[in-house]
């Protein structure tokens, strides 16, 4: 990163922090999860020590997962309300994707497809925690009627599969827009690039100033 | 048994009464689902629960226990007064045509000739009329009003349906189907088992269930035909073979019996036993008792028995009671007796009241155990809290342990239930220190002959003199063992009809008992098992399971006493001219030179029909006794009494007599007895199929399978009691207590018994201090301390408990 | 725990063909509950065979016990005390394990490749050393039969005594069972046994007596004889119509091919639109805007 001391703020340090120790468990969870889901995943369980490690890890790290999502969460809930600016902003959404901005309504810190990924994510995870609670065979399963198991399971992998399709799109997006991932890495983003993406945002932090 | 277990498959009704024989005879309790499978036999169980054997039951109908004689009391008089007999066989094959002494009376309970101090009868009036020729008298039509048929008519005709469901409880209409199913088993090709064990043994009137049975089987003309019969379940796997060696107190080996004290002179004691025919023709064959007797004693003595010291009649002991197991125990309590060798037997957990055996082996100098297991007996001294409350401090009895082998540690052969001697091999070698029985009581004998002959003593001679020609005396093995059973001949024996034939060497082992003889120049250790080792080597290893016939005579697997036989009485499945009743159950038959078929002949082969011998050639008149004449304690006839220990307190057939007037009770046991005012509850004991008495629950598996003391009460009791299934509850009765869980169950329901509802409490009893299972109590601390009026077996089956939640 | 391994048709999380070579009988154990007299010498024979041993527990109110299975007793007694018709009192006693479905869930359900493996004659058996202890056969199972031992974190059920039939002979309950209700051969055999053993019992008046070969699961290699076909529930809750169920085929059917489609798509989709449409950059106008 060029020290720019124009450069904004745009995360702290603990929300980098936070968003990375979730991202980490995350990823490991997927692997884990794609492991024990198809058998063409199987062999991601070496990256575990195995599949009996891999089932053993499984869980553990879900509990990794609520706990830094849940601190996540607590730090941007209320960055995340969606307003009625985001739902204009969503509605043209597929026009930015295919490289219009123009008629995209100005974008504050967050914009609405971000806002809209927190809530599904913050939804998904609170489906596979309580799914996986109950397909927790070492805890908690005998507690559950077995209907409730197999139940637990669809829901627990089509809320994963789910899942790892909305953090696919996170991890593109952030590819395609560049320099979202420093921002996320260093905390801080150009103006220039505040401006294009956060309009709002940016006048928020400068009040329109260069 | 008088059949065996797989001719059961033969039946077309099977009655389970007073056992339960999928409960604790499952593996034989297969031949009863091949013949409901194969034969289409129809099984009939009738118990006071509804048993593991009521489960795959086509009818079930309940009873109260204790009360079977007054059920088939009533079974006797539906198939008298519906005609349901087999007339021909009954006219043949019992003595229903025989007329019955003039002073023979029964009123109110009672038979003629009753002794009420004694407790025991004058019998001399049970017998037959003797006519002018000698003969007991008979009447062929059956009319006259003293024949055995007309006195059974009036003796149960008291047991109408109404009678019998007032006192068993029975609701009338399961009874009535009872009866009615066996009543189908009159016709000539249908045949009716009886499967009972110690539900009709361990009563007070036992003997007499099982008599009356009996007499159910000769009216329906079904003893000694395939599919029919008395089957007895025997409960170890080789106290047939207890029982037929003699072990009990008062036996010689094969069914001989001991002297009484009065009976001191040899021929009187033999001519007493040596029963003539009292009809004409009759085989009779305890006419043959001095030949078995003599071989006996040349078995024992060898040279030393001769005819001049009358085979050594004078050493043999002389009884003064019978030392039954109660009486001992009775002995020993009042410190009568002060030393007790005790093998391969649990009494303490055994035999009844537990807190009386204790004191009783507390009085003791000396106990010695020999048992493979470290038994409850064996450590009766030793605290184990609430389950054996007992201060060692105060007990100076000293116990002796030696470890002996089991049976699959050692050679020999178990006689199971059908009366074969089936051998078995050793498949493992003992532990530790154990040693076979035999080579204990060998070393317990041969150093009390050499303390003898180093010391002398009083009497030694029956000691002294004892053959005891064993390669290695410490150790006879099983084999010469079963050779000597066997017997031999001790001098060339010839040929009856040719004296120029030698058919035996001297030394050579006989055939069988028929070769056996009065004048000494035989020998064999029990008769009955003579032929299981001859010359062609050991029969009883005997594995060839071909059945020429499909009906599971099998003569070609083990042997079976006597001579091979596989069904008793078997001449008895032929009508009188010597044709099968029943020619698809041919067991033999007349071929017009002699009796042959696919079982050994239990008849003289060469005896032709129209000779008129009977075919119940045991018994001097060569039939069937309907009237036992005087071989049973309590009556020729079979009366029902009520346990010693009765819920209703009364007996409703004659108040006055109660419980059985001819049994045994010492003095302070009555007193021991409870009322059903305190005791409301009618308590039965029982075995379960997880476990095999108090062996098992020293292993593992079977502790697994049923870990824990239980108790099995009705659904309507638990309710009135506040009990649910899993509390733990106290059963009590008027000689102890015991605590264990509750069994709710819709199996025992209550039943309605003159005019009161009584409630059964079931008390499996398995458990004790000792072994890998949960500790539990003895459940005989309950029990009561009285037995049977002829065998002194105890009355396990029924007795009064109360119950509470704990 | 298994002899073979020429005739397995199907194996756990496996997607390629398995070692099938050897074709074998279809079998069947038949366990004809009107002849069972509930005697325990199946359970006790199946520890003896397999050398386990569940623990000496308590009596809890009934006679069952062990109460249920665990990965020590693959096989336990269940009785139930039934009264079809007031007063007429049923003590149906029935050998519970498992059913060997033709279709097995257990083996569907398994994550761990070749854990559970199908042999052609249709035993399904779990090869322990594979299994990864999630759980998942557990929840597959129709019956409710694999139990997870806390020693090992393996799951353990019934092997029809694959050993032993691999051996050419019978599984050792089938030995043990004394009154013959439990035998053993090839399915065809046994449906036809059963056959006999209906007829005698619609003889004796169980006009509903049948056999339970449940469809659901294509039929079972152990199959029962029931007084009472038409309501196997009554037998201490035998399922009426056993499948796999919906959410169970739903989680290792339809939701496998869909969602890893879906990743694919995603994936896919992604790299298609940064080819096409290039990256999200700052605009050459704000960057100019910025660089006075």
């Amino acid at each position: 990163m060029k020290r720019d001391p124009d450069k904004l703020d745009r995360y702290t340090a603990p929300e980098r922090v936070n968003h990375w120790l979730v991202a980490f468990a995350f990823i490991l969870l997927a692997l884990s999860g794609l492991a024990l889901f198809h058998p063409a995943f199987y062999p991601l369980s070496q990256l575990f020590g195995g599949g009996v490690w891999t089932r053993i890890l499984h869980p553990f790290i879900g509990v990794a997962l609520i706990f830094s999502f849940g601190s996540m969460f607590f730090r941007f809930r209320k960055l995340c309300v969606l307003t009625p600016s985001d739902w204009e902003w969503l509605r043209h959404a597929r026009e930015m994707m295919g490289g219009d901005d123009r008629n995209m309504p100005e974008a504050g810190k967050l914009n609405g497809g971000q806002k809209l990924l927190f809530w599904l994510l913050a939804a998904c995870m609170t489906l596979l925690v309580l799914s996986g609670i109950v397909m927790w065979r070492a805890y908690f399963s005998f507690l559950f009627p077995p209907a409730a198991i197999r139940l637990a399971a669809v829901v627990h992998a089509a809320t994963g599969a789910g899942m790892i399709s909305l953090i696919m799109g996170h991890i593109y997006l952030a590819i395609w827009t560049k320099e979202s991932i420093g921002a996320m890495l260093y905390g801080k983003v150009r103006r220039a690039w505040a401006k294009q993406h956060h309009p709002a945002w940016f006048r928020e932090m400068t009040g329109g100033r260069k | 048994m008088t059949n065996h277990w797989v001719d059961i498959k033969n039946a077309n009704v099977i009655v389970v009464m007073g056992g339960n024989a999928a409960e604790a005879h499952p593996c034989g309790f297969k031949w009863v689902t091949e013949a409901k499978a194969h034969n289409h036999a129809t099984l009939l169980v009738v118990d006071p629960r509804f048993t593991r054997s009521a489960s795959v039951a086509d009818y079930y109908a309940p009873i109260r226990t204790g009360t079977d004689i007054a059920f088939l009391g009533g079974v006797i008089n539906y198939l008298l007064s519906h005609d349901k007999i087999q007339h021909e066989y009954v006219k043949a094959y019992t003595n229903a045509t025989f007329i019955v002494n003039e002073g023979y009376k029964f009123d109110e309970g009672l038979f003629s000739g009753y002794d009420e101090p004694g407790r025991k009868y004058d019998k001399s009036t049970w017998s037959y009329e003797i006519g002018a020729d000698g003969f007991a008298a008979v009447d062929e039509t059956m009319q006259h009003p003293r024949c055995v048929l007309q006195l059974l008519k009036q003796h149960y005709s008291r047991y109408t349906p109404e009678a019998v469901s007032n006192i068993c409880g029975t609701p009338k209409d399961a009874f009535l189907k009872v009866c009615e199913t066996i009543a189908t088993t009159s016709a000539p090709n249908r045949a009716l088992t009886f499967m009972y064990a110690l539900g009709w043994t361990q009563h007070s009137v036992g003997s007499q269930m099982i008599r009356t049975a009996a007499m159910v089987q000769l009216l329906l003309g079904n003893m000694g035909v395939a599919g029919g019969g008395m089957n007895a379940l025997r409960g170890h796997s080789n106290i047939q073979g207890l029982t037929d060696l003699g072990l009990l107190s008062d036996l010689l080996p094969g069914y001989l019996t001991l002297p009484r004290e009065n009976e001191t002179d040899y021929q009187a004691y033999v001519d007493k036993r040596t029963q003539k025919p009292v009809r004409p023709g009759q085989m009779s064959y305890w006419q043959n008792y001095p030949k078995f007797h003599v071989s006996l004693m040349k078995s024992w003595y060898g040279d030393t028995a001769t005819r001049d010291n009358n085979w050594c009649f004078d050493w043999l002991p002389k009884l003064d009671k019978v030392y039954d197991v109660l009486q001992v125990f009775e002995l020993m309590f009042h410190g009568k007796l002060n030393g007790y060798v005790c093998q391969g037997f649990n009494p303490l957990a055994a035999f009844p009241n537990r807190a009386k055996l204790s004191k009783a082996m507390s009085q003791l100098k000396y106990l010695v155990v020999i048992d493979p297991l470290a038994t409850e007996t064996s450590c009766f001294w030793e605290n184990h809290g609430e389950f054996n409350d007992v201060d060692p401090a105060t007990i100076q009895t000293e116990v002796i342990r030696l470890p002996s082998t089991c049976f699959a540690e050692e050679n020999g052969s178990l006689t199971n239930s059908g009366r074969w001697l089936q051998w078995h091999y050793k498949g493992a070698e003992p532990p530790g220190e154990a040693k076979p029985d035999v080579d204990i009581i060998a070393g317990i004998f041969l150093k009390l002959r050499e303390l003898y002959k180093k010391e002398g003593g009083a009497f030694p001679d029956a000691l002294m003199n004892l053959t005891w020609n064993y390669r290695i005396p410490h150790a006879p093995s099983p084999e010469e063992l079963a050779m000597e059973y066997n017997g031999k001949a001790l001098a060339d024996l010839t040929d009856p009809k040719d004296p120029t034939k030698v058919v035996l060497k001297k030394g050579q082992q006989l055939d069988g008992f028929a070769q056996l003889k009065d004048d000494g120049t035989t020998s064999s250790g029990c008769w009955i098992y003579s032929g299981a080792w001859t010359e062609k080597g050991n029969m009883m290893a005997r594995r060839d399971n071909s059945d020429p016939s499909g009906l599971g005579n099998t003569l070609n697997w083990a042997f079976a006493w006597p001579a091979n036989r596989r069904v008793l009485y078997n001449r008895a499945s032929c009508d009188p001219s010597g044709k099968p009743w029943d020619p698809k159950r041919t067991l033999v038959y007349w071929d017009g030179a002699k009796w042959t078929g696919p079982d050994v002949p239990d008849f003289k082969a060469d005896s032709p029909p129209s000779e008129g011998m009977n075919p119940f050639i045991m018994q001097a008149e060569g039939v069937g006794r309907l009237f036992a004449l005087d071989k049973m304690a309590e009556g020729p006839f079979p009366e029902h009494y009520e346990p010693f220990e009765t819920p209703i307190d009364t007996n409703p057939l004659h108040p006055k007599v109660i419980s059985n007037p001819a049994a045994r009770v010492f003095k302070g046991d009555l007193e021991a007895f409870g009322k059903g005012k305190e005791y409301p509850y009618a308590g039965t004991t029982y075995r379960l199929t997880e476990h095999f008495h108090f062996w098992t629950k020293h292993t593992k598996l079977s502790s697994i399978m049923q870990p824990e003391q239980f108790v099995e009460i009705g659904e309507e009791l638990a309710k009135e009691k506040g009990i649910k299934a899993g509390d733990r509850i106290k059963v009590w009765s008027h000689r102890g207590f015991i605590k264990a869980v509750a069994v709710v169950t819709k199996r025992i329901r209550p039943l309605t018994v003159n005019g009161q509802t009584v409630h059964h409490v079931g008390i499996p009893f398995h458990w004790g201090f000792k072994g890998v299972a949960k500790s539990g109590y003895l459940a005989n601390t309950l029990t009561p301390f009285v037995g049977d009026a002829n065998t002194q077996t105890p009355e396990f089956k029924s007795f009064l408990v109360n119950i509470e939640k704990v | 725990m298994a002899l073979q391994s020429l005739d397995i048709t199907r194996r756990s999380a496996t997607t390629t063909p398995s070692p099938g070579q050897r074709r074998t009988m279809e079998v069947a154990k038949l366990i004809d509950v009107t002849k069972c007299i509930g005697c325990k010498a199946c359970q006790v024979a199946c520890m003896e065979w397999n050398d386990l041993r569940d623990d000496v527990g308590i009596n809890h109110g009934v006679l069952d016990n062990p109460t249920d299975l665990t990965e020590n007793s693959w096989t336990v007694m269940r009785y139930a005390e039934v009264e079809l018709e007031p007063g007429k009192l049923e003590w149906l006693i029935r050998k519970d394990g498992c059913m060997h479905c033709a279709n097995p869930g257990c083996l569907k359900a398994c994550p761990a490749p070749g854990a559970v493996v199908q042999y052609s004659n249709g035993i399904v058996d779990f090869h322990e050393e594979n299994c990864i202890g999630c759980g998942y056969c557990i929840t597959g199972c129709p019956f409710n039969i694999p139990r997870l031992s806390q020693k090992d974190s393996k799951v353990y059920k019934c092997t029809l005594c694959s050993d032993r039939v691999a051996a050419g002979l019978e599984p050792a309950c089938v030995k043990t069972c004394p009154t013959g209700a439990i035998v053993f051969g090839s399915k065809e055999a046994m449906l036809h046994h059963a056959e006999e053993r209906i007829a005698d019992l619609k003889s004796r008046g169980f006009a509903k007596a049948g056999i339970y070969d449940p469809k659901g699961v294509d039929g079972t290699h152990v199959i029962y004889v029931l007084h009472h076909a038409d309501k196997p529930e009554i037998y201490s809750g035998l399922p009426k119509d056993p499948s796999i169920g919906a959410m169970v085929e739903l989680w290792k059917g339809a939701t496998k091919p869909l969602a890893s489609l879906a990743l694919g798509a995603v994936a896919a989709g992604a790299f298609i639109h940064y080819v096409t449409k290039g990256p999200n950059e700052v605009s050459e106008e704000i960057e100019k805007e910025f660089e006075e």
